[in-house]
């Protein structure tokens, strides 16, 4: 029986994969000029390593290990064009935001590691929640990113929101600081660096003051 | 340690080694594998293509649709722009399409993609134009202009843009076809010059092509 708690837990914030394991710094930092945008790239990164972590633990019998590497790019590969060609047709407003980054996905190192470190070795329900709580604990990350950038470079929060929602999220659209008053900077590549490499600071503070032992990501990584 | 010495040269003994051929179907086992994942997946993609081509190409139909109704207003014409096209080529060399407004069969108006050049590479415009070379309507289809200074030229972000509407080659004239900043009659933004230059640019350019090619755009064929 797997432990459901502790892959949660893993996922979503101990092992969590940009802010513990520093994977996936390219969509990190490039997907969150705003937290809208950093929240739809980790959905879809969600749901492309959910259902590459199940294919690829389903077939884990079958797929011998000088193959691996390439089965498992072809898995996510496939995962991530099942899921633009369904988003352009069928979310399309979501897919004008976010189509540009969405192919990105294959060259994120996360899910690749995460069919190496556990998919390719566990059954295919928990690897399943795995690649779930993962790509959820991923989502927070860039959710998190894009909202300090967007309130310290734009002055918003969640703006746009609507448009990936739907029309039911305009509430959510805020204004934290007046307009022009924001530092452009935070907006621009090098505020993605700071934000992220603060937040990071940020986690191992709290990590420490539980007297949690800071996890770090080197045994993790493949990539 | 003598044990297993002993136990591998019985199987040795019972199993004679043969290193080389047996490699061979080794190898074969992991081409199969991974051609049969690539046969596997190709399929599901074939199957997820047939199953959005038809929703994909409705939904960039319904996109180009909106940004030609943006500047060409509905009340100019009474036919279906995306489908009452010409191709011709522009001053740059470039096949552009043009989309026709038709009111009672007579053109009313036309509209094409316009080109500038920004602070970061192209800026994609769609410009319209009514029969007697006035402005209908600009808009921006895609530039990678710096977010909070260039991306003012969306009209999601600011109203610069609509300035432009119900302008011709002669008003303003044609040297007054600049931003403030050279001499001209267009606000440049604060920090960002260059976007606006290029936008005022493009347009000015797209007007051009359209004096320069009137008989053609706007003859009923």
């Amino acid at each position: 029986m797997a432990d459901y708690k502790t892959i949660v837990k893993d996922g979503l914030w101990d092992n969590n994969g940009v802010l513990s394991m520093l994977l996936g710094m390219c969509p990190a930092m490039a997907m969150t000029t705003s937290a809208t945008n950093g929240f739809g790239m980790g959905l879809a990164t969600a749901v492309v390593m959910a259902a590459s972590s199940f294919l690829v633990a389903a077939f884990r019998s079958r797929i011998t290990q000088e193959v691996r590497i390439p089965v498992f790019i072809l898995i996510v590969a496939a995962m991530v064009t099942v899921v633009d060609l369904a988003m352009n047709a069928w979310m399309h407003e979501l897919y004008k935001v976010l189509g540009l980054f969405i192919p990105l996905i294959v060259s994120n190192c996360l899910p690749l590691a995460r069919l190496e470190a556990f998919a390719a070795k566990q059954p295919a329900m928990p690897a399943f929640v795995d690649g779930l709580f993962m790509g959820l604990g991923f989502t927070i990350a860039l959710t998190g990113i894009g909202a300090v950038r967007e309130i310290t470079g734009n002055g918003t929060l969640f703006a746009d929101a609507s448009l990936l929602l739907g029309p039911a999220f305009k509430a959510i659209e805020m204004r934290i600081l007046p307009a022009d008053t924001g530092v452009l900077m935070m907006i621009l590549p090098p505020g993605g660096f700071l934000v992220t490499g603060l937040l990071v600071v940020v986690k191992r503070m709290i990590d420490l003051r539980a007297g949690k032992e800071i996890q770090m990501g080197g045994a993790h990584s493949v990539a | 340690m003598t044990a297993m010495n002993a136990s591998d040269q019985t199987t040795s003994a019972s199993d004679p080694p043969v290193p080389s051929p047996a490699a061979k179907p080794r190898t074969l086992i992991h081409a199969v594998i991974l051609g049969v994942f690539c046969l596997g997946f190709g399929l599901l993609l074939a199957i997820t293509d047939r199953l959005t081509v038809e929703d994909i190409g409705a939904r960039s139909l319904e996109d180009r649709q909106n940004s030609l109704s943006q500047v060409i207003p509905d009340s100019v014409h009474d036919n279906n722009l995306v489908t009452d096209t010409i191709r011709m080529t522009d001053d740059h060399g470039k096949e552009i399409t043009i989309y026709r407004a038709r009111k009672a069969g007579r053109i009313t108006g036309v509209a094409y993609e316009i080109y500038g050049t920004g602070y970061a590479g192209e800026i994609k415009l769609m410009m319209g134009v009514d029969a007697e070379g006035k402005l209908l309507g600009v808009r921006p289809l895609a530039h990678k202009e710096t977010p909070g200074l260039g991306d003012k030229i969306e009209v999601k972000k600011g109203d610069w843009i609509l300035r432009f509407t119900g302008l011709s080659l002669g008003n303003p004239v044609p040297e007054r076809w600049k931003v403030k900043k050279d001499g001209g009659e267009f606000d440049q933004f604060a920090g960002a010059t260059i976007t606006p230059r290029g936008v005022v640019r493009a347009i000015r350019g797209g007007l051009d092509f359209f004096a320069a090619n009137k008989s053609k755009l706007t003859e009923a064929n």
